[in-house]
């Protein structure tokens, strides 16, 4: 199991159980896609489990926020792990995805 | 020019060799009107005659040459496009301007009368007229698309590096993690700005997770050097292009390092770039193996290429480009020429004249006393003079190829003032032969060439009527044979007509008309006074004063001209010419006490006259060589005609060549080889028959040089050929 969710009024909230590599980036795929339906308003993806992030997972998550724009749902991203914010600053992503970024109170800059 | 200051005089030969310079430039152009290398080449001289002007105060030429260079300046930046009018009136400004610099050269401090004045004013016009409607047009080449992509990364930002990473869709499988790239690229650097983009995605659903999408482009802050940030990225380089564009700061200090390079030998672009670090290797061998990949059959320049692609700034290249340039003509310049005075290399070739002469009497004492240990000694300096004698002359020797080149500007001028289309092909441009030679050909090639153009090549209905291709040739070719040089000028045009010409060299009384004559023979009355075989006289030729000069002019050089045609399908001219005019080989030979001495390259062989071998004819003056009938002449007779010859000597025959033609001389004795320099005869002697000149000889004795071609047509005309040959048989 990649992703736990919580179903609420049209607003889908989804924990990522799991790292995001190449690894799993297909199972991980088939099920992010399962909530690119109509009734999506809004989906909430919770990274606080996400303990490792490469370059494939960025891949869906940046696919996923294209996909988001087009059929005219929200994207949200929260909780981001240590992972998912070091990668994010490394790309200077946080704009384009808009999300708070809450930085962890130990959050030591490598 | 004996007025003219010395400062004046370099000038006036820089501008005779800059406005060649231009003129061939030009030329080219008008078949590539995108040659850079010309373009640059007309804009430096018209910049150089300028400035040089300047120095001198020609205030009119500056002027005038200022407005071609302005324009030329917009044809460079390619805001004017070369198009066969342009190139017309930038050969009319080449003439305007030798013609106004020849005026000021000669008539210092006058002013420029009114008529050139006027013609500058009419050549300003017609460029900068011309350039204004240009002008107004927009030029697409201004839009340069690489400029719009790379600015708006590096002014920006101005300092960064832009590294730009398009990884393959089998990255990931791959192993590559191109993230850890960044990772690592961060500890070289500040990564400023980071632009992500996936330009092949397709929709999630369709997405397959395990292939790669994503580029980077990254602005990157750093100190490092461009090799140490391609190693970042060494690993991935099977599964990513990458494109590192160095700073503008980095810029400025390669075009530094590059304004600092020295110019001590040629390198490639590739090299120059590695050297300063604006490429690095990698980068080289890539756009190497590409532009080899490409199957044009003009392959792009390296720096088009690096501009394509995004590897490096235009100044960069452009600074590496001129600095290339800047050297090839300094070595050019270094290695190619010292000028020289030609009256003192006159000099010296008269010196090595003496010098042969004196060597050669030093070696007869040495024989006469039979010196044996001085022999080695004589012989050893006998071959260093030989050898001085050969250098001397090879100083002397130019290549007929700067002759030829200036017959583009004729067939040019000529064909467009005709209505023809021709072109001229040239061969062989590479053949030397003796400068004082070379000038006292121009002349009649010249003639030769109008010649061809007027009379020769049809115009373009004629010719598509007559099934040829509308655009007539001429061809100037050249080749070393047997010592000489030989010179062709053919054309693809109508022909001689043998009919007309005999009919009006029986009219003229030239031939009776009854009298038998072979085709060639027919042909070559053309050059006979006063024959003219065009109807009606044009301004370029035809008024049967020419072709005699032609062959008179080549005659006084010691050569020959002949011509061969087919009616319908062309002309050929052939010229033989010796290749210099001082010192030959000579091959002594001795009839009746008296000296002669035979052009070397010009024997064949030299065989015994044994009266039942060679079946000698003793009436008609023949001899059967080897199945060959060979006219022969008696040198002894032919000198001494009161002299009688006495038989009881046994006599040599020196078989002698010219061309196609044989025929021997007997000789009552052989003396061998001979290093022979040509003194004139005097005015007296002029038209002796039979010589070209004399020599003077160790012992001091005064040796004749024969005119073997003249010896072996009156040979000829001895002999009845249709007789000999039912004789020999």
């Amino acid at each position: 199991m990649t992703a736990k969710a919580k179903k609420n009024d049209g607003v889908m909230c989804l924990s990522i159980m799991d790292d995001m590599t190449i690894y799993n980036a297909h199972s991980l795929k088939e099920t992010l896609l399962g909530y690119c339906v109509p009734s999506t308003q809004e989906l909430q993806l919770d990274l606080s489990a996400v303990a490792e992030i490469d370059s494939a997972g960025l891949q869906l998550l940046l696919s996923l926020k294209a996909e988001a724009l087009k059929r005219g749902f929200t994207l949200r991203l929260l909780r981001h792990s240590e992972a998912v914010i070091e990668v994010f600053e490394l790309l200077k992503l946080g704009t384009y995805f808009g999300d708070p970024i809450v930085f962890p109170a130990n959050w030591k800059k490598s | 020019m004996s007025e003219i200051n010395p400062a004046l005089e370099t000038f006036s030969q820089e501008v005779d060799e800059l406005l060649t310079a231009m003129e061939d430039a030009l030329l080219v152009l008008e078949a590539t009107p995108d040659d850079a290398d010309c373009i640059n080449s007309i804009f430096r001289a018209m910049h150089t005659i300028k400035g040089s002007s300047g120095l001198f105060g020609f205030d009119d030429v500056v002027a005038f040459t200022h407005e071609a260079e302005t324009v030329l300046d917009r044809v460079r930046n390619g805001e004017r496009a070369i198009d066969a009018e342009l190139v017309a009136v930038l050969l009319a400004c080449k003439d305007h301007t030798a013609q106004i610099i020849q005026h000021f050269l000669f008539n210092e401090g006058e002013p420029l009368p009114e008529e050139l004045q006027q013609q500058s004013q009419a050549l300003i016009a017609q460029l900068t007229g011309q350039s204004a409607t240009a002008g107004g047009m927009p030029s697409t080449q201004e839009e340069k698309t690489d400029h719009v992509e790379v600015d708006p990364n590096t002014s920006d930002s101005s300092d960064n590096w832009v590294i730009s990473l398009a990884f393959k869709s089998d990255a990931l499988r791959n192993g590559m993690d191109p993230l850890s790239f960044i990772r690592y690229l961060q500890t070289l650097g500040k990564i400023t700005e980071v632009i992500v983009t996936m330009p092949t995605i397709p929709r999630i659903e369709d997405m397959e997770p395990e292939d790669c999408f994503l580029n980077f482009k990254i602005a990157f802050n750093s100190n490092a050097d461009k090799k140490t940030i391609e190693d970042v990225f060494e690993f991935a380089e099977d599964d990513c292009d990458i494109c590192i564009l160095p700073p503008n700061s980095r810029q400025e200090h390669y075009l530094q390092l590059l304004a600092n390079m020295p110019e001590d030998n040629l390198k490639r672009l590739g090299e120059m770039l590695i050297e300063i670090g604006a490429l690095t290797e990698k980068e080289v061998a890539n756009i190497l193996h590409e532009q080899r990949e490409e199957e044009n059959e003009e392959p792009k320049p390296i720096g088009e290429m690096l501009l394509e692609k995004n590897i490096l700034q235009q100044p960069v290249i452009e600074q590496a480009l001129k600095k290339q340039e800047s050297v090839k003509q300094k070595i050019n310049k270094e290695s190619n020429y010292i000028r020289v005075d030609a009256a003192k290399l006159g000099y010296l070739i008269n010196l090595v004249g003496e010098l042969v002469i004196s060597g050669a009497a030093m070696r007869l004492m040495v024989d006469k006393h039979g010196l044996s240990d001085v022999d080695d000694v004589a012989s050893t300096m006998s071959h260093l003079v030989e050898d001085i004698r050969d250098t001397a002359l090879q100083l002397r020797m130019v290549q007929i190829g700067e002759t030829f080149t200036r017959f583009q500007r004729v067939v040019h001028d000529v064909s467009k003032e005709l209505g023809k289309q021709i072109q001229l092909q040239i061969t062989g441009g590479e053949s030397e032969l003796d400068k004082t030679v070379v000038e006292k050909i121009n002349d009649p090639l010249t003639h030769l060439v109008r010649n061809s153009l007027d009379h020769g090549i049809e115009t373009p209905a004629e010719r598509v009527r007559a099934g040829k291709p509308e655009k007539g040739t001429i061809q100037l070719n050249a080749y070393h044979d047997s010592g000489r040089i030989v010179i062709q000028i053919s054309d693809d045009g109508q022909g001689l007509d043998s009919d007309r010409i005999l009919a009006k060299a029986v009219d003229k009384g030239l031939v009776k008309p009854d009298q038998a004559l072979s085709q060639s023979e027919i042909y070559n009355l053309i050059f006979e006074p006063g024959l003219s075989t065009k109807e009606e006289a044009s301004n370029l030729s035809g008024r049967g004063v020419g072709m005699d000069v032609v062959r008179r002019n080549i005659e006084a050089l010691r050569g020959s001209v002949s011509v061969d045609s087919e009616l319908g399908q062309g002309t050929t001219v052939t010229i033989h010419l010796p290749l210099t005019l001082a010192i030959i080989d000579g091959f002594m030979v001795e009839a009746q006490k008296e000296r002669y001495i035979i052009p070397l390259s010009m024997v064949e062989e030299c065989v015994e006259m044994s009266s039942d071998e060679w079946q000698i004819d003793d009436v008609q003056h023949y001899v059967n060589l080897r199945g060959h009938v060979l006219p022969y002449l008696r040198l002894g007779d032919f000198f001494h005609k009161n002299k009688k010859h006495t038989p009881t000597q046994r006599e040599s025959l020196v078989v002698v060549r010219f061309g196609e033609a044989k025929a021997g001389f007997v000789v009552d004795e052989l003396h061998g080889e001979n290093q022979t320099v040509i003194k004139p005869l005097g005015k007296l002697f002029e038209n002796l028959n039979g010589i070209g000149g004399a020599t003077v000889l160790g012992s001091g004795d005064v040796a004749l040089i024969l005119d073997v071609q003249g010896l072996i047509q009156h040979a000829k005309k001895r002999v009845n050929p249709a007789l000999a040959l039912s004789a020999a048989v």
